[in-house]
């Protein structure tokens, strides 16, 4: 499903990534680690199509096609979703009519008709439902004066609402309490399938607890340094990233 | 009629224009309105025309404006257009008592003053002024006439009707008075009209004013509004200016609010060539609230410019100015704002905000956020920003698979809503949001039923 | 409380100038008044070379075509420019030597304002050209300077040793077309500092000039230009002082600086003026020019000022953003009391992509002044990407001053993004409560207030300034506020 090759970026000159390899198949689950600062946003953002960046070589390939040279919407339309580490604030917007226009956006893009008021209402609700976030916060305009958890649970609310068909969620579980860790769980579990697949980025191994990697990669300095299955994650957290430096040195 | 040309200086212009025509003036006007011109017409010589570079009139070119070839009419001209027929405002979906001024004289249709459900006076400016003269007589110039703007002094000399409103002293009207200003002509024309708001202490008014051009010739207007709201009064006024980009339209409006009134006005200039709006506000006693907002939405060659002077003449009085702005093509705006607050109008709040969104390297804007404080205990702050979108919220929207046209629409229309989200009346408000949306896609190129296709 | 409070502020504001002393030096004057035979008459004195005395005429020619500026916020007297001497100087030898050879008077005088001449008195990272009246008296470390290639001396031994360089750049920042004053000052102008980096040279020491209004009924038209050539730099500092006399006394100067690719000037002013008596009498009249341009891509300018002097000041820094990634920095402490007045701001000018500028003022008022920021934010048409972001807040002691803010913002490119923000408030009772609370009295504490109120600004002098300029705000608010 996604294929990155020899990828590397730079901002203002200075290089971020030097390097990715990534196969991510359908039915997959990746999860990637990393210290602070390694280039995890960085990646997620290069993916979803933040224009800051400088591609200075590589080559990503989604469902077969060429990704990077595609615009943000498109490769949201082609079915990849980002969930921000930092999700924006949009003062005057309401949820509402985002949403809305987001999905009929998709939906044309694959040939459907618009939702109807009353079927996107029904949608809405029953996402609403599913991840347990109050009316009161898809009434208000998008993400403004929502507390740094609730940002998080608009994230995945509005994955559930989009459904596609490669997740991205950039440290989804940081500043989440307990049962909403849990419910951010259920999203990504729920959307799981042979069709579709997620790559997590997250410092901590409890979410793993409730989302099973398949895979984890290690994201050290712009380049992943290891790779293993769910273990490395534990292994990760016994040692710390010391230990991965370590290892790379010798 | 007269029309003016040569090289002589405006002023003289017009004065001499005064002059041939004062007998004419006063026959279609009020004894009342007549009793002010001399003196109007001697402060005008003194105080002149605004000329370009002037502090107030800094970027506005308000002499060439005055400079077109326009008839000017004194008397009820015939006008070959019903109406009625071929003008349905956008606006009127929502209910509310109509008032036509057409080339800013009061379109008589039997009643020259209608008393309205609630006990609200509505009309003829000058039939008030006969019929109510102790009521007309206590605030007209009042506010107006201490303005230094030599515009406003001519207005005074010129003009011979307008609307009157008056809700008396805890009177309440059940829809709003709308006010349908329209220009069409069979020649280029220049119009002066006055209007005259009152609320009572205790009274609340709801006045929307919308403006439009209805036939292809060049106008002017140069209008003056005075308002008061005596103590508790609440007062909403809008305005919507649509006229073609052929037209010029300059407005002055003096609101004077008593101790704890309310007033707020809100001024959506989607269409119109050039537009000055001057918004003063007299807070003349404690605990009055002032909200002067306004949306100017320009491309193609629109010139706007606002002019907002909020005087904190009392303590503990509260202000807020919030203008938005998009310009697209090579449209040139200008904002001042000025907040003044005099001595010993303590425990003053007052605040404004001009943000401006630049669409293309053509076009021009220039801000001037000004604060003028001899007090010390006040909480005082203005901002301004001029640029683009903000790139965060468009990509996060376009990570949703909103298209990039899309995206900017919604950030734009955002960006207005924050104006019109002030309008209490939801029927209006929804309308305008409307109208903004056509507006920024491009819908609204040009305005209602208009014979000028300014493309 | 609210009484104690007003009660502290007024002895506070009250605080006498300590600077007002006189020195009694024999002088050389010209009469009083002002005609193209005066401005002869100065650049003879001066023995100039013939470009100067064309200029100085054309300047004086144009400005008889000028009127004063009055879009300022000011209400200036009417100045009677016939009633002005144009050129006063301490006698001394026409070329110095040695220190010995100066005037132990002007030495003492300039002991008493804590400028040393002798140069291992100084603070050792300064080189100071000092200037009394019309006259530079002194240069401090030129030698050392020298070995760099650095010129720094005075203007009138520059137009001398260097014509070519002063005639390359005078008037190329601020021409005498300028205004009212600058034509005024291109026609009379006396003496001043010139200062020439050359390229890749970063200037070791502090350079400095401090300007001194000694004689009575005489205006100073002193005028300075700094040359940075490609990626070099240097820091600048000003000071001045003038005695206390019941007239009002003008200063009319300019500064012009010329930064080149990569290079940067940082430029810092600590105005100490004579304002005037509590009523208002007396007081230095300060109009001032000062202008830079980032000629060169890459370059900077900034300047810093500290304005607690002068009973009128009608001054703008400004940049003049020229090349592209180019940077215009303005930071600005006014301090405004009794019946002063002060109009003051910059303008940035954006011309190249990429500029960037910041505008920091800080005003504070007192007593019965009235305290204006004035600021235009101009963005042309291929400024790509300029950003600007404008913080003026001002700060009120009282309830009989003024506080303004009249900024101007234009823009012309879409890709620009300017940002103003302005708020005007009084120290907060809380504040001061709190501070008492824990054992500091009323007034340390409006002063630690203030001082604070300040420090964005004070941080961006060289340390020795900033100490300086606090103590100056500590004055002019405690002996002024603080
Ligand atoms: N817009 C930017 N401008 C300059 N540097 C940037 C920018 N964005 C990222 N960087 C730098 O790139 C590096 C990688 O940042 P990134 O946000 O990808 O790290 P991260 O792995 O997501 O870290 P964290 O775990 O803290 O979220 C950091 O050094 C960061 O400072
Ligand atoms: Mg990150």
């Amino acid at each position: 499903m996604l294929l990155i090759k020899d990828l590397r970026v730079s901002i203002d000159g200075e290089e971020i990534l030097k390097g990715i390899n990534l196969e991510v198949k359908a039915g997959e689950l990746h999860a990637i680690m990393g210290p602070n600062g390694s280039g995890k946003s960085t990646l997620a953002a290069v993916l979803a199509g933040r224009e800051l960046y400088e591609i200075t070589s590589g080559k990503v390939l989604f469902k077969g096609e060429d990704l990077l040279e595609k615009s943000p919407e498109e490769r949201a339309k082609d079915g990849l979703f980002l969930g921000f580490q930092y999700p924006i604030e949009i003062p005057g917007v309401s949820m509402v009519n985002f949403m809305k226009t987001a999905i009929n956006s998709i939906r044309k893009n694959r040939g459907e008709e618009p939702l109807s008021a009353s079927e996107f209402l029904k949608k809405m609700r029953e996402k609403k439902d599913l991840v347990e976030i109050s009316s009161s916060l898809t009434n208000r305009s998008v993400n403004e004066g929502f507390s740094g958890g609730e940002k998080k649970k608009n994230e995945i609310f509005q994955m559930a609402m989009l459904e596609p068909e490669l997740a991205i969620l950039d440290e989804t579980d940081s500043g989440l309490d307990i049962d909403a860790l849990r419910i951010v769980a259920r999203g990504v579990n729920n959307l799981k399938s042979p069709l579709n697949a997620t790559i997590v980025i997250t410092h901590y191994q409890r979410l793993l607890e409730y989302i099973v990697p398949d895979f984890v990669h290690v994201l050290y300095n712009g380049r992943f340094v290891k790779s293993g299955g769910k273990e490395l994650a534990l292994l990760l957290e016994e040692k710390g990233y010391e230990w991965i430096n370590a290892e790379e040195v010798n | 009629m007269g029309t003016i040309t040569g090289n002589i200086s405006l002023t003289e212009q017009f004065r001499d224009l005064y002059r041939n025509y004062s007998d004419e003036i006063a026959a279609n006007s009020a004894p009342l309105m007549n009793a002010f011109r001399e003196d109007a017409i001697t402060r005008l010589e003194k105080q002149g025309f605004p000329y370009k570079g002037r502090e107030d009139y800094r970027y506005a070119d308000i002499e060439s404006v005055f400079r077109q070839d326009l008839a000017k009419s004194f008397s009820d001209q015939k006008i070959n257009f019903k109406i009625r027929e071929i003008f349905h405002c956008d606006v009127p979906d929502i209910n509310t008592n109509l008032f036509l001024l057409v080339n800013g004289r009061y379109y008589n249709n039997g009643e020259m003053l209608k008393e309205l459900p609630g006990g609200i006076i509505a009309g003829s400016l000058a039939q008030a002024a006969k019929d109510y003269p102790e009521i007309v007589e206590k605030h007209y110039d009042r506010y107006a006439g201490s303005s230094s703007d030599g515009l406003v002094a001519m207005n005074t000399a010129f003009a011979q009707d307008g609307i009157f409103i008056y809700a008396p002293p805890g009177a309440r009207g059940e829809k709003p008075v709308q006010i349908v200003n329209i220009m069409i002509s069979e020649t280029g024309q220049m119009a002066q009209h006055r209007n005259l708001f009152i609320a009572g202490d205790d009274a609340e008014l709801n006045i929307v004013i919308c403006d439009h051009s209805l036939s292809a010739h060049r106008f002017l207007t140069n209008s003056v509004n005075e308002v008061y709201a005596g103590e508790r009064a609440q007062i909403d006024l809008t305005r919507i200016q649509n006229e073609h980009n052929g037209s010029s339209q300059i407005t002055h409006t003096f609101n004077q609010q008593e101790t704890s009134s309310r007033l707020a006005s809100n001024i959506i200039s989607l269409h119109g060539g050039f537009i000055r709006n001057n918004v003063f506000v007299k807070l003349n006693g404690e605990y009055a609230e002032n909200h002067s907002m306004g949306l100017y939405l320009s491309d193609k060659g629109q010139y706007i410019d606002n002019f907002v002077f909020i005087d904190h003449a009392s303590p503990n009085c509260f202000s807020n100015q919030l203008y938005k702005g998009v310009l697209d093509d090579y449209a040139s705006g200008s904002f001042t704002g000025r907040i003044l607050v005099e001595r010993d109008a303590q425990k003053t709040n007052a605040y404004q905000s001009n943000n401006n969104l630049l669409l293309t390297d053509d076009a021009k804007i220039y801000s001037r956020p000004q604060l003028e404080i001899y007090a010390d205990d006040v909480k005082c702050s203005h901002g301004s920003t001029t640029g683009q979108l903000d790139e965060n919220a468009l990509f996060y929207l376009r990570s949703r698979g909103i298209d990039l046209r899309e995206a900017r629409f919604l950030l734009m229309f955002a960006f207005a809503h924050q104006v019109i989200q002030n309008i209490r009346v939801k029927a209006l408000r929804e309308r305008i949001d409307d109208l903004v949306d056509k507006r920024l896609r491009g819908e609204l190129s040009r305005c209602n039923n208009c014979a000028m296709q300014c493309g | 409380m609210q009484n104690e409070q007003d009660h502290i502020l007024n002895e506070v504001t009250s605080g006498e100038y300590k600077f007002g002393f006189y020195t009694d030096i024999e002088q050389d004057s010209i009469g009083r008044g002002l005609d193209e035979d005066v401005i002869r008459t100065i650049s003879a004195k001066k023995n100039e070379p013939e470009f100067m005395l064309e200029f100085r005429l054309k300047a004086y020619r144009h400005w008889l075509t000028m009127k004063m500026p009055e879009w300022a916020h000011l209400d200036i007297p009417v100045i009677d420019y016939q009633d002005q001497i144009y050129y006063s100087a301490p006698v001394q030898k026409a070329k110095l030597n040695s220190l010995d050879e100066v005037d132990p008077e002007l030495i003492e005088t300039f002991n008493k304002l804590g400028i040393p001449l002798e140069e291992q008195k100084l603070l050792s990272g300064v080189a100071v050209d000092a200037v009394m009246d019309s006259i530079s008296v002194k240069t401090t470390f030129k030698e050392t300077l020298a070995e760099l290639g650095i010129i720094f001396c005075s203007f009138s031994e520059a137009v001398r040793e260097h014509p070519d360089l002063v005639r390359q750049y005078m008037g190329s920042v601020v021409p005498y077309t300028d205004n009212f004053f600058a034509a005024l000052n291109s026609a009379v102008f006396s003496d001043g500092s010139f200062c020439y980096i050359p390229k890749g040279v970063r200037c070791p020491m502090e350079l400095s000039t401090y300007f001194r209004i000694n004689a009575a009924n005489t205006g100073q038209f002193e005028r300075t230009l700094i040359v940075a050539e490609d990626k070099s730099y240097v820091s600048y500092l000003e000071g001045c002082t003038a005695p206390m006399r019941d007239e009002n006394q003008l200063h009319a100067a300019i500064v012009e600086i010329v930064a080149l690719g990569s290079a940067e000037v940082k430029y810092a002013t600590v105005q100490n003026w004579y304002p005037g008596n509590k009523e208002g009498k007396g007081g230095i009249y300060n109009f001032v020019t000062k202008r830079g341009i980032c000629k060169g891509d890459n370059s900077k300018i900034s300047w810093t000022q500290i304005e607690t002097g002068s009973a009128i000041t009608w001054k703008y820094p400004s940049v003049i953003l020229r090349g592209h990634n180019t940077t215009g920095e303005f930071y600005s402490v006014a301090v405004t009391n009794n019946r002063q007045q002060a109009d003051t701001g910059t303008k940035m000018i954006h011309i190249g992509k990429n500029s960037k500028s910041i505008i920091i003022s800080k005003g504070i008022s007192a007593g019965l002044s009235n305290n204006s920021y004035r600021g235009l934010v101009k963005v042309l048409r291929g400024a790509e990407n300029a950003r600007n972001f404008s913080q003026c807040d001002s700060l009120l002691l009282g309830d009989k001053c003024g506080a303004h803010t009249f900024p101007y913002i234009e823009s012309a490119n879409h890709s620009a993004v300017i940002e103003h923000e302005a708020t005007t408030s009084k120290i907060g009772e809380d504040q001061i409560f709190y501070c008492n609370q824990r054992g500091i009295s009323t007034e340390d504490a409006i002063g630690l207030i203030v001082n604070g109120y300040a420090k964005e600004v004070l941080n961006k002098l060289p340390m020795e300034f900033a100490v300086e300029a606090q103590k100056l705000l500590q004055i002019s608010l405690e002996g002024s506020v603080g």
